[in-house]
């Protein structure tokens, strides 16, 4: 199971990566597994506020829909246009090209509450 | 011949099985105090022949279409339903199954309403059709839902009072319980009030919501109420008879974003006001907020065309209480009676249908104008339908042409106080000509009495 080093997790199976005072997030490689075929992700506007742990988004799969939950608190900087046109990116390519959305940070010491890769291995095995 | 299952040797094996005496026994969780203590009082059990001849009895006391003759509109209507739809609607395929879904052995079903939808697509000038709901009122109250779940920020509807009061009432039923801010428009003269409805539109607006025909069988400009609801960022819903698109322009046309309505006019037969069938179609962007049933097409393994619900995570048994709505049915029946009648008519024949309507409706209008007592409240282009306004009580009219085997029409009064002596009038395309000379003669013979 990828569960990449330089990523943060939180128990929702989402992952954050933390540059500066910017976090992209995606869905980890064991979420988009356990989904099976993603067909349709709903996303949030840019400029849109959100709080860590809550939900932002749904994505759908053929038989379930799931809520997608922000691992921190920002404001959506950017959407990703491709996870909405392809949703298949986010099987493919969970971490690189499926990321979802790029928050600006509001309260960096949320990070100390996510899950690191060793916790998150954990939790999925 | 017992149409039970299980003889008593069955119930006696059954009974030892679960070490039981008596199916008395199974009942020991019911309070005493609430068992039924006597038998049923029913009548004792009788032969098919002496049941049929009752049931006969008991039918003949309700009048039917092949005994009178009916100007009865206010939404139902008396359409010409050719016998090849009962024909295909009376398989037992089609007829006894309970929903037949399942794509490997409902081929045949699925296939019935993917035409459905299509044609309903088609009809409205809409991009997606659902396999519809139970009727004009519950589509009316679906699609309002449906507007609310799209616009987020939004909780206003702007409604005309030109819808049918009863879709209204519905939708305020179902609409109970959350935060909606209902605004009527009311009618003046035969029309909705347009500048009412642009100065009632505002920020707040989810949707714009007009009837065409309205209730009062007027046809209304649905190009301004488009406008009205694009200035204010909602959306637009128009509730229309789908008869009057065999000449209408279609909703989808005037930039509609849900178009709904009563379908029953489509191949199904009046009965005692139903069961019918509501048609709901929407824009492709909207499709996944689409409540209710939908079919799709797609390929099986071997790469062969076939069909399948689809898009189910719009519904509630997967969304759960994020869906638009807890619909989980159609009227498939109904439908296919619908689907069977356009696939006859096709487009020529609707529009002649269509037409029909419209010039016996005229025709009808005309002559009863000419009749002391009777007159037009207002003049407004109308497609099949139409108000009189009759100096003797429409009550009394009714009863009295009723004696004479005519149903002259509906009391518009019974649905809105304010048009107590007004009598709405259909005239659809089977009507002939010597049964409309006959209902003014029979007018004649009333008025000014």
């Amino acid at each position: 199971m990828n569960v990449p080093e330089n990523l943060l997790y939180t128990k929702e199976h989402e992952w954050v990566r933390v540059e500066g005072s910017t976090a992209t997030i995606g869905i980890t490689d064991y979420a988009q597994g356990e989904l099976g075929d993603i067909v349709f992700v709903e996303l949030p506007e840019v400029d849109t506020d959100v709080k860590q742990l809550e939900a932002f988004g749904t994505i759908e799969a053929v038989k379930t829909v799931a809520d997608l939950y922000s691992p921190v608190s920002g404001e959506i900087r950017e959407v990703n246009s491709t996870v909405e046109e392809t949703p298949e990116v986010m099987n493919q390519d969970p971490y690189g090209e499926g990321w979802i959305i790029k928050v600006q940070l509001s309260d960096t010491s949320e990070l100390d509450g996510l899950l690191n890769p060793e916790e998150y291995t954990k939790l999925i095995s | 011949m017992a149409y039970l299952p299980h003889t008593e040797e069955d119930r006696r094996r059954m009974l030892e099985t679960i070490e039981k005496n008596d199916v008395e026994e199974l009942l020991e969780a019911v309070p005493e105090e609430l068992r039924q203590k006597k038998p049923l009082n029913l009548p004792p059990p009788s032969a098919e022949m002496d049941t049929v001849s009752l049931l006969r009895e008991l039918a003949s006391v309700n009048g039917d279409l092949d005994s009178y003759t009916s100007f009865l509109g206010a939404g139902i209507y008396d359409h010409f339903i050719p016998s090849v739809v009962s024909h295909i609607t009376s398989r037992p395929e089609f007829y006894t199954a309970y929903t037949p879904y399942q794509p490997e052995v409902s081929q045949g079903t699925l296939t019935a309403i993917f035409e459905y939808q299509s044609m309903i697509a088609e009809l409205t000038a809409m991009d997606v059709s659902n396999a519809s709901v139970y009727d004009g009122g519950s589509a009316l109250a679906e699609a309002a839902s449906m507007a609310l779940a799209l616009s987020k920020k939004r909780n206003g509807l702007v409604v005309s009072k030109g819808i049918h009061p009863f879709y209204r009432e519905v939708m305020k039923t179902c609409l109970t319980g959350q935060e909606v801010e209902i605004v009527e428009v009311p009618v003046t003269g035969g029309l909705t009030d347009l500048d009412r409805l642009r100065d009632e539109c505002c920020d707040n607006t989810a949707a714009v919501i007009v009837q065409s025909p309205n209730f009062v069988g007027s046809i209304e400009d649905l190009k301004e109420v488009g406008e009205a609801a694009t200035a204010c960022g909602a959306l637009f819903i128009a509730v229309v008879d789908p008869i009057s698109l065999g000449i209408l322009k279609p909703p989808g046309e005037f930039g509609a974003d849900i178009v709904i309505g009563e379908g029953q006019a489509l191949g199904n037969h009046p009965s005692f006001g139903g069961p019918l069938f509501g048609f709901f179609a929407c824009r492709d962007k909207h499709k996944r907020s689409l409540p209710g049933r939908l079919v799709g097409q797609t390929v099986d393994e071997d790469g062969k065309r076939g069909f399948v619900l689809t898009l189910q995570t719009r519904e509630q048994h997967i969304r759960r209480e994020k869906a638009t709505s807890n619909i989980c049915t159609n009227q498939a029946l109904n439908a296919l009676a619908a689907t069977v009648y356009m696939s006859l008519m096709g487009k020529e024949g609707l529009r002649e249908v269509a037409q029909l309507c419209i010039q016996k409706a005229h025709y009808a209008r005309e002559k009863i104008n000419e009749l002391e007592g009777f007159s037009s409240p207002w003049d407004t282009p109308f497609f099949k339908e139409f108000p009189v306004r009759t100096t003797t009580f429409p009550g009394e009219v009714i009863e009295r042409l009723k004696s004479k085997g005519f149903l002259a029409g509906v009391s518009a009064g019974c649905f809105d106080s304010s048009l107590d002596d007004v009598l709405l009038v259909a005239v659809t395309e089977r009507r002939t000509k010597e049964e409309i000379d006959k209902l003014v003669e029979l007018l004649g013979d009333l008025g000014g009495t």
